[in-house]
């Protein structure tokens, strides 16, 4: 077994920023050990020799699923538009990501 | 006095055949059931008596006018991540709060039309993150059998709804023993099918590489006659299968004899109690008893898939996840529970560009070697039994000792979701935990090949015809 895996205060921010997560100060330390737990328990896998083996694709088998391109009766716009928190003139309305 | 509710879905089908009742004094009698337990147990996170009641005055109505459905007036319990058309469904998560699905799932859908009422849904683990229904943002289903202790999860509160009867059956859905395993706590039967025999369309998801909805239910062949409806291929959903659906309760009647069982040498683990050991001992002897052969196998060792599972899982949860984002419904990311930002953390970490090789390209392959350990195992036996989870249901608040608990107590059931295989939860006795008085369940699980549910069917229908572990109810106070 390998030795256990080292993880920073700065590394569990960049992992929030990278997956959208505002961390509160508490929570940082909080989310930081149980990220290395989670990683820790990983490492018996370094036990497996996996060098020929391929990544695993469809767990069944599955190829090629494949179906016509046609359009089908859908949502409306009206109940697409029904759970949005917010929405203006029949569109969602999100944040600006741009600065002007 | 015996109610309704407290009827198999065979048994009721039956009588409401032979008109000793209709469809809304079984759904009277379930929504009674939920008055008077559920606020105790709190298998349910929303309950729609009126909804379920106009369904049942028209499957009455369907009923005289010979329109019955194959189902035709049963009502059910659906886990609360299943989109129900016009229901809220939460997944037990506050992000989802106040969502309410413009659309079925699939599998809703098909129960619908096959004449099911659906009473309410049932409380999760937040997004079927665990084993506990303790990260449901919402609150802790609780035991029947014990109402200090754990239900199981994530589909515990379908799981405690059949159990009490609280309904006649229910929805659920596994990633890796979130069906069997709550089955197993509970005491009641639950069928995890072959990854992509059942659709995935509408079920919020957790892992999508592995998600199967499955039911639980008081018998095997209430199962069957759920999957019976809900399997087949479905052009929403590109990983169901095109084989052909078999006949499930046709299977139940089939004989077993010759069928070869293995026992996973790896799986009976040390720390797992002599009371599960036996009682699954006990059980094999019954199949034995009844034609069916049974030798040791050698398997995989299960530690290699808890670290799998936690890697590819994770990975997948993030990116699944990672499309709420508040604007199209639900709540903005702040409203994420400890367990998904837990799940989402280290399923980024392990997907970063910088770690991919060591964790999610490593945990692919060994994923592999675990599809291949099993398909050589099954040239030798054809099915293998064992304990479902390690040990009997613990106390409330078991599940905030560690990071990684639904991991730990999925791990005979990880490596069979990893590979995709069918899997059936059924209870095969009692026992009394150490720190308590109440006796408690104990779950088996019997798994297959890919697509082999029928042989699961036969083989947990003859032990049910053996065995009485399912009759067996929880005292309600």
């Amino acid at each position: 077994m390998s030795e256990e895996i080292k993880l920073t205060r700065e590394q569990t921010l960049n992992v929030a920023y990278l997956a959208d997560l505002v961390l509160s100060e508490e929570e940082i330390e909080k989310f930081r050990s149980w990220l290395k737990e989670a990683l820790d328990c990983t490492l018996v896998l370094q036990e497996l020799d996996t060098t020929h083996l391929l990544q695993v694709g469809h767990i069944t088998g599955l190829t090629n699923v494949w179906q016509e391109d046609v359009i089908k009766p859908s949502l409306t716009q009206e109940q697409a538009l029904a759970n949005a928190p917010r929405s203006l003139a029949g569109y969602f309305r999100v944040n600006c990501v741009l600065e002007k | 006095m015996n109610y309704l509710n407290q009827l198999t879905i065979k048994q009721a089908l039956s009588g409401l055949e032979q008109k000793e009742f209709t469809c809304q004094e079984l759904v009277q009698d379930c929504l009674q059931a939920i008055d008077k337990h559920d606020p105790k147990l709190k298998a349910y996170l929303t309950v729609e008596p009126e909804q379920a009641l106009a369904a049942a005055q028209k499957a009455d109505q369907n009923r005289a006018s010979g329109q019955a459905g194959f189902l035709e007036g049963i009502p059910l319990a659906i886990k609360d991540n299943f989109s129900v058309q016009g229901m809220r469904t939460t997944a037990s998560s506050k992000m989802l709060d106040d969502y309410v699905p413009p659309f079925n799932a699939t599998v809703i859908a098909r129960l619908r039309a096959a004449g099911t009422i659906v009473l309410g849904k049932t409380n999760l683990d937040a997004f079927a993150h665990g084993s506990s229904t303790e990260t449901s943002d919402y609150f802790t289903t609780l035991n029947p059998w014990d109402t200090s202790r754990l239900p199981g999860g994530s589909s515990g509160g379908s799981a405690a709804a059949v159990s009490a009867d609280l309904c006649l059956g229910a929805m659920g859905s596994e990633t890796a023993g979130s069906v069997r395993g709550p089955a197993s706590w509970c005491g009641c039967t639950g069928f995890k099918p072959t990854y992509g025999r059942v659709s995935r369309y509408g079920v919020v998801a957790m892992a999508s590489s592995t998600d199967s909805p499955g039911p639980l239910t008081k018998t095997i062949e209430d199962a069957a006659l759920i999957l019976q409806i809900i399997a087949g291929q479905d052009e929403h959903d590109s990983t169901s299968s095109p084989l052909a659906v078999g006949d499930y309760l046709a299977a139940c009647a089939k004989e077993i004899k010759g069928v070869k069982i293995g026992l996973p040498k790896q799986y009976f683990l040390p720390e797992i109690s002599d009371d599960i050991k036996q009682a699954v001992m006990d059980a094999v002897r019954e199949f034995e008893k009844m034609g069916a052969s049974v030798q040791e196998v050698d398997c995989l060792d299960p530690k290699y898939s808890i670290a799998v599972y936690t890697i590819l899982q994770r990975a997948e949860v993030a990116s699944n996840l990672s499309r709420l984002d508040g604007n199209r419904y639900g709540n903005n990311r702040s409203f994420m529970g400890d367990e998904a930002v837990n799940r989402i953390m280290s399923g980024t970490y392990v997907l970063a560009a910088e770690f991919q090789d060591q964790y999610y390209r490593k945990g692919k392959k060994v994923r592999q070697m675990i599809i291949d350990n099993f398909a050589s195992i099954f040239e030798q036996v054809d099915v293998l039994m064992s304990p479902t989870f390690p040990m009997l249901a613990p106390r409330v608040g078991a599940s905030q000792e560690t990071a990684i608990f639904g991991e730990l107590m999925d791990v005979l059931v990880e490596p069979s979701s990893l590979a995709g295989l069918p899997g059936l939860g059924i209870p095969c006795g009692f026992a009394q935990p150490k720190d308590g008085d109440k006796k408690l369940p104990i779950g088996m699980q019997i798994i297959g090949s890919h697509f082999s549910e029928e042989l699961l069917f036969s083989l947990g229908h003859a032990y049910q015809q053996a065995t009485s572990w399912h009759l067996e109810k929880p005292m309600l106070s």
